[in-house]
C-alpha cells in the first residue's frame, strides 16, 4: 500500500492549541509523524532579561495558564538560592499546599480532557465539577482562579486563616470520595479499558533514552519524581509515595494520574495538620549577586527546570525555562508510530502537553531549505515580509506616535 | 467486576439534581473574598516614592506629583494584570485591593481611571479643585 502524509494542524478541533504534525499512514496505521512547533512564540525569555526580578516574576506565571505555581515556583526557587535566602517553614508550607492542590486542578482536568478525547463527555462533566472546588479554594487563597500569585522573593504573599484551613480539609474529603469513584470508573469501565490499553505504547527503555518525564515516564515504570529525588519546599517532611504503573500505555498514564491524586490530598492533609507558626516570608533585597542558579521542580506534567544568570544588578541576565512538555515530544513521536490516525489525540493529549509553555526559539528554520537565521536576520526577514504584505513599520511607527500625541 | 456503563447509574442520579453552573450574569457572581480586583488609592498617604510604579510589571500605575505633597494616581486598567505587587511594594499602604471585577467598558478611554489628589491647601489657591473621591477621567 503507498503512503499518504496528512497536515494536522496549526489548527485542529482536536487540539486546542496550535501545532503541525505531519502524518505519514500506511493505510490507517501510522507509519512517521514530524511535527513544528513554535506557533505560540512569545519571547518570555528575552522579556525577562529586561525587567526587574519582581516584574519577571509575574510574567513567569502566565508561561502557563495551567501550572503558573509550578514556574513561579521553580524561579522563585532559583532567585532565592542565588540571593541565600532562608525561606521561612510557614511559607514552605503554604507554596507547597497551593503547589498540591494545583497538581489536583491539573489532574482533574486532564482527566476530563482525556475522556473528551475518547468520546466519554460524562466523565468529563464530573471531573469538571470537582474541579471547581478546587479552583475556588485557589482563588481565596491566591486571589485568582489562574494565576494564584502567591510566590514572592522570600516566601508567600497570603497566609492561611484557621476557617481555610477547615474548608480544604472538608473539600479534600468531598473530592477523596469522588476521586475513589473515578477510581472505580477506570478500573471497571470497560469501554474505557478496551480504548486506551495499548494505546501510545512506550516501553521502559525508550521512556529513559527519550527523556520523558513526570507521569508520561512513571506510567512506563520509571520510577522518577523530584519532590522525592530532589526534593524542594516542604517536600522532605511529608510522606508520600510516587506513583508508578506498569501498562507503559495511556491507560497507565491515567490509572497514575489517579493514584497521583490519592497522594495529593494526602500531601495536604500532612501539610495542613503540621502547618508551622511564624512569619510566612522574609524580606528580599530588590540587586540580586551575580551568578548562576539551576532549579528543578515536579510540576503535575513533569520536571520543570529554570536557569538564572544573575549579574549583580535587578535584572537578570539570562533566564532559561525548560518545560515538562518540551521534554515529552520525542515520546510522543515514538509513541504514536503503529497506531491508528483515530487514536493521534489521545496518544498526543495523553502527555498533558501545553504547546504555549513549550515554545522556546533556539533557531528558526526555513520550512523547505533548512537554512538556520539569525537574530538580526530574523529581524530583517519580518520587516520585509510585512512590507511586502503593505506593512510598513517605519511608516507605522509615526502614525502610532502621532495617535499617541492626539489622545495625550 | 469490569463492564460498560459504570457510570449510568451516576448520570441517572443526576438528572434531577441541581445544575452546578452559576447563572452569571443574571445572577451576581460568587466571588471569593480573597479576589485581586481593581487597586484603590489613598491619595493621602501617598509619599510619592514611585515604587509601585518601579514595581508594576505592566506599566499600568502612574504616580504625578500635583503641588507640595499632593499626588495623583493614574490607573491604566487594560494594561493592569491584577497581581497586586504594587499594594505589597507600597511602604505606606497607599493602596489596597478591593473585589472589584466587572471592569469592562465599550470605550478605551474610560478604562484610564483617575484617582485624583486630595484638595489643596487653602494657602495655594492656584491648584485645580477636584474632589477626594474616586472619580472617572
Amino acid at each position: 500500500m503507498s503512503k499518504i502524509t496528512i497536515p494536522i494542524g496549526p489548527q485542529h478541533p482536536a487540539l486546542k492549541e496550535p501545532a503541525s504534525f505531519k502524518i505519514t499512514l500506511n493505510g490507517e496505521e501510522i507509519y512517521s509523524m514530524d511535527m513544528r512547533l513554535g506557533y505560540n512564540h512569545r519571547g518570555i525569555e528575552k522579556a525577562c532579561e529586561q525587567r526587574t526580578y519582581i516584574q519577571s516574576l509575574y510574567l513567569i506565571e502566565r508561561i502557563c495558564g495551567i501550572c503558573s505555581h509550578s514556574h513561579s515556583t521553580a524561579f522563585t526557587q532559583a532567585v532565592e538560592e542565588l540571593a541565600g535566602l532562608q525561606v521561612p517553614k510557614r511559607g514552605l508550607y503554604i507554596r507547597t499546599l497551593i503547589a498540591e492542590l494545583e497538581r489536583i486542578h491539573s489532574h482533574l482536568l486532564w482527566l476530563g480532557v482525556a475522556a473528551h478525547e475518547v468520546g466519554f463527555d460524562t466523565l468529563l462533566m464530573y471531573t469538571w465539577r470537582d474541579r471547581e472546588l478546587v479552583m475556588d479554594h485557589l482563588a481565596e487563597l491566591g486571589g485568582n482562579r489562574v494565576n494564584y500569585a502567591v510566590n514572592t522573593f522570600g516566601g508567600v504573599r497570603r497566609d492561611l486563616t484557621p476557617d481555610e484551613i477547615a474548608h480544604i480539609l472538608k473539600d479534600m474529603d468531598t473530592l477523596e470520595e469522588r476521586t475513589k469513584y473515578y477510581a472505580q470508573v477506570a478500573t471497571e469501565e470497560a469501554t474505557l479499558i478496551a480504548r486506551l490499553s495499548k494505546v501510545g505504547v512506550m516501553s521502559k527503555t525508550e521512556a529513559e533514552t527519550l527523556g520523558a518525564v513526570g507521569p508520561t515516564a512513571r506510567a512506563c515504570s520509571v520510577d522518577r519524581d523530584v519532590r522525592r529525588d530532589d526534593p524542594y519546599a516542604a517536600y522532605p517532611d511529608v510522606q508520600f509515595k510516587v506513583c508508578v504503573d506498569d501498562h507503559c500505555d495511556v491507560y497507565g498514564r491515567v490509572l497514575v494520574r489517579v493514584n497521583e491524586l490519592f497522594e495529593s490530598y494526602s500531601i495536604i492533609r500532612q501539610l495542613l495538620k503540621n502547618l508551622p507558626e511564624g512569619p510566612i516570608a522574609v524580606k528580599a533585597p530588590r540587586r540580586m549577586p551575580a551568578g548562576e542558579v539551576f532549579s528543578r521542580y515536579e510540576a503535575p506534567r513533569g520536571e520543570d527546570c529554570h536557569y538564572i544568570k544573575g549579574n549583580g544588578t535587578d535584572k537578570p541576565d539570562r533566564v532559561k525555562i525548560r518545560a515538562p512538555t518540551l521534554a515529552n515530544w520525542r515520546a510522543v513521536r515514538k509513541m504514536i508510530e503503529g497506531n491508528y490516525l483515530a487514536d493521534a489525540p489521545i496518544v498526543i493529549a495523553a502527555i498533558d502537553p501545553c504547546f504555549s509553555c513549550t515554545d522556546r526559539a533556539i533557531e528558526l528554520v526555513r520550512p523547505h531549505g533548512g537554512e538556520v537565521l539569525t537574530w538580526g536576520a530574523l529581524r530583517q526577514f519580518g520587516i520585509e515580509w510585512h512590507r511586502r504584505h503593505g506593512l510598513d513599520f517605519a511608516d507605522l511607527n509615526k502614525k502610532f506616535s502621532q495617535r499617541m500625541e492626539r489622545v495625550k | 467486576m469490569i463492564k460498560p456503563g459504570r457510570m449510568l447509574g451516576e448520570a441517572l442520579a443526576h438528572l434531577g439534581a441541581k445544575p452546578a453552573t452559576v447563572k452569571y450574569p443574571f445572577e451576581p457572581a460568587v466571588v471569593q473574598a480573597g479576589l485581586r480586583g481593581k487597586i484603590k488609592f489613598f491619595a493621602e498617604k501617598c509619599i510619592g516614592c514611585k515604587i509601585c510604579e518601579k514595581d508594576c510589571p505592566s506599566d499600568a500605575i502612574t504616580i504625578n506629583k500635583l503641588g507640595d505633597k499632593r499626588f495623583e494616581c493614574v490607573f491604566d486598567l487594560d494594561k493592569c494584570i491584577y497581581c497586586a505587587q504594587c499594594v505589597d511594594s507600597c511602604p505606606k499602604k497607599a493602596l489596597a485591593v478591593t473585589t472589584e471585577f466587572e471592569l469592562a467598558q465599550l470605550d478605551r478611554h474610560k478604562l484610564r481611571f483617575v484617582y485624583h489628589a486630595p484638595d489643596a491647601p487653602p494657602a495655594a489657591p492656584a491648584a485645580q479643585p477636584a474632589a477626594p473621591a474616586a472619580k472617572t477621567a
